[in-house]
Order: structure tokens, then C-alpha cells, then sequence
């Protein structure tokens, strides 16, 4: 299991986090849902994850673990704050649709 | 320059990468084209145990662990219970104009060959791979290195979840008529 990144290679991690992000990118821009905009937000963060862990293995390097506990106490906390934010979003519209969100529209 | 491993000879970590690979791109994807959020939810839950496999694959075991309880285990049972609050496993959702639709399509090319180009040229930077062979992704030394370098930013973590806590259950409580 030591030279895994040496079978592997490092830049095919690094691909695949790229490919996960843009993918991630395209899913807010296509859909409507804001729960599948949601979606889409964890996918990029967890690409960002991906990335992390490959390089502190890359480096042998503990902190990049760390960084990426860090970052899943945060998606934590932001998944319930906006799943909160959505349900009273949609108890006062009845929708969820991203683009029925125009009040503040001038 | 990208040397991917010719597939008639490669060895069983680069077949089991490459699958987690693919299981994961294609979950992420249909992730976004299912029409059903319900749907949506549940590859999204296979795009994050396929994760947790790369987790594996790296021996980041703390990590593994952790994804698959907060993201599988947390964060998806949320989501899916905010999909049947509102009673929303249904397909009638409007899609956006063509206009938009093409030009995500257009901006998810055009990313992917940016940072795909950007990384192939920037090995110099990236260093290179070395093997000091000394152990340091065990959740021993993880704790080590969380509570005696990174103690303050893990007390403000715990901050930081106690607020949301309240923020979610703020948010969500149906207010009172004063009347």
C-alpha cells in the first residue's frame, strides 16, 4: 500500500477532482431545484476533499487530513442552516424553483 | 504529460481505482440529469460511498470513516428528509431556457479543459512523490496532530456546528401569528 500514488500517479487523481468539480459547476448552472443545486455544492466540496487527500498522502503529510475534517464540520453545518433556509423558503412560496426567487429583483 | 497506465497489464490497485473512478463520475452525472430528486438523492449516495472507496484505496482510514458517516450517513438522511417534507418526488419541474442550459454545457467543457490543461503543465510545481515510509495517516497520529497543533480551530468547529444547530431549528419553526 506504500507506493500506491507511484501505480496510480498523482495527476489522475487530479483529473478525476477536476472532472468531479466541473461536473459539480454544471449541475448549479443546469437545474432549477435548489436541492439539486445543493447537491451539486457537495459534489464540488467533496472533489475538494478528493484533492486533499491525495496530496497529503502525495506529501506524507498529516494536516492535509486535518484541513479536510475542518471542511466536513463545515458542509455539516451548511447543509442544515440551508436545507433550514429551503423548507421556509418553500413553506412561504410552495416552490423550490431557483427562478420563482426574484423579489429582491429591482 | 499524462501517462495513463495501458489497461492489458495493470495491476489491481489501478482496475479498482479506475472502476471507483468511473462509478463515481457517472453517479455524480446522473446525480444532475435525473429528473426525480428522490432519484438525485440516491446516486448521490453511491457518487459519496465511491468516495469513501478512494478514501480506502489512499489508507486514510480516519477519513474514510468520517465520510461515510457524515456525508452518507448525516448529510444524505437530511436531504432526503427535506425531499419528502415537501413532498417533492415529483417530475414536474420546468426546466431553464435552452440558452442557459447550452451555455452550462459550453462552460462545463470549457472548465474541464482549463484546469485540465493548467494541471498537466504544472508537474514541476506539484514536486515529486516521496516515500519516507513513517507512519502518518493513522488515527493515532490524526489525533495527535488535531488536539495539540490544531486544538483552537477544533474547539471553534464545535462552535460552529452548536450555531448552525440553533440557526437550522431558528429557521425552521413555523412562526406564530401574534393576533
Amino acid at each position: 500500500m506504500e507506493n500506491i500514488l507511484n501505480q496510480i500517479g498523482i495527476e489522475n487523481y487530479i483529473f478525476l477532482s477536476v472532472i468531479l468539480f466541473c461536473i459539480g459547476v454544471f449541475g448549479v448552472l443546469y437545474r432549477r431545484n435548489a436541492i439539486i443545486v445543493f447537491m451539486s455544492i457537495e459534489i464540488m466540496l467533496n472533489a475538494v476533499n478528493l484533492l486533499f487527500v491525495a496530496f497529503s498522502t502525495y506529501h506524507q503529510d498529516a494536516q492535509g487530513q486535518v484541513f479536510v475534517f475542518f471542511s466536513m464540520a463545515v458542509a455539516a453545518a451548511e447543509v442544515a442552516v440551508g436545507l433550514a433556509i429551503l423548507v421556509s423558503v418553500f413553506r412561504n412560496l410552495g416552490t423550490i424553483d431557483v427562478g420563482n426567487l426574484k423579489n429582491l429583483k429591482g | 504529460m499524462i501517462n495513463i497506465p495501458d489497461l492489458a497489464n495493470a495491476t489491481p490497485i489501478q482496475i479498482v481505482f479506475f472502476v471507483l473512478s468511473i462509478i463515481t463520475l457517472a453517479s455524480a452525472f446522473l446525480t444532475i440529469y435525473s429528473r426525480n430528486p428522490m432519484h438525485s438523492a440516491i446516486y448521490l449516495v453511491i457518487c459519496f460511498t465511491s468516495i469513501t472507496g478512494h478514501y480506502l484505496l489512499l489508507n486514510a482510514q480516519f477519513l474514510a470513516i468520517v465520510n461515510f458517516i457524515v456525508y452518507t450517513g448525516a448529510i444524505m438522511i437530511l436531504i432526503v428528509f427535506t425531499i419528502m417534507l415537501m413532498n417533492l418526488n415529483k417530475e414536474n419541474e420546468v426546466y431553464k431556457p435552452r440558452v442557459t442550459r447550452l451555455g452550462a454545457i459550453v462552460l462545463f467543457c470549457l472548465m474541464c479543459l482549463i484546469l485540465i490543461a493548467i494541471f498537466i503543465n504544472s508537474k514541476p510545481i506539484v514536486g515529486e512523490y516521496i516515500i519516507t515510509g513513517e507512519d502518518y495517516q493513522s488515527i493515532k497520529i490524526l489525533g495527535k496532530v488535531l488536539l495539540n497543533e490544531y486544538m483552537v480551530p477544533f474547539e471553534f468547529a464545535s462552535v460552529l456546528l452548536l450555531v448552525a444547530m440553533i440557526g437550522a431549528v431558528l429557521l425552521s419553526k413555523k412562526e406564530n401569528n401574534e393576533n
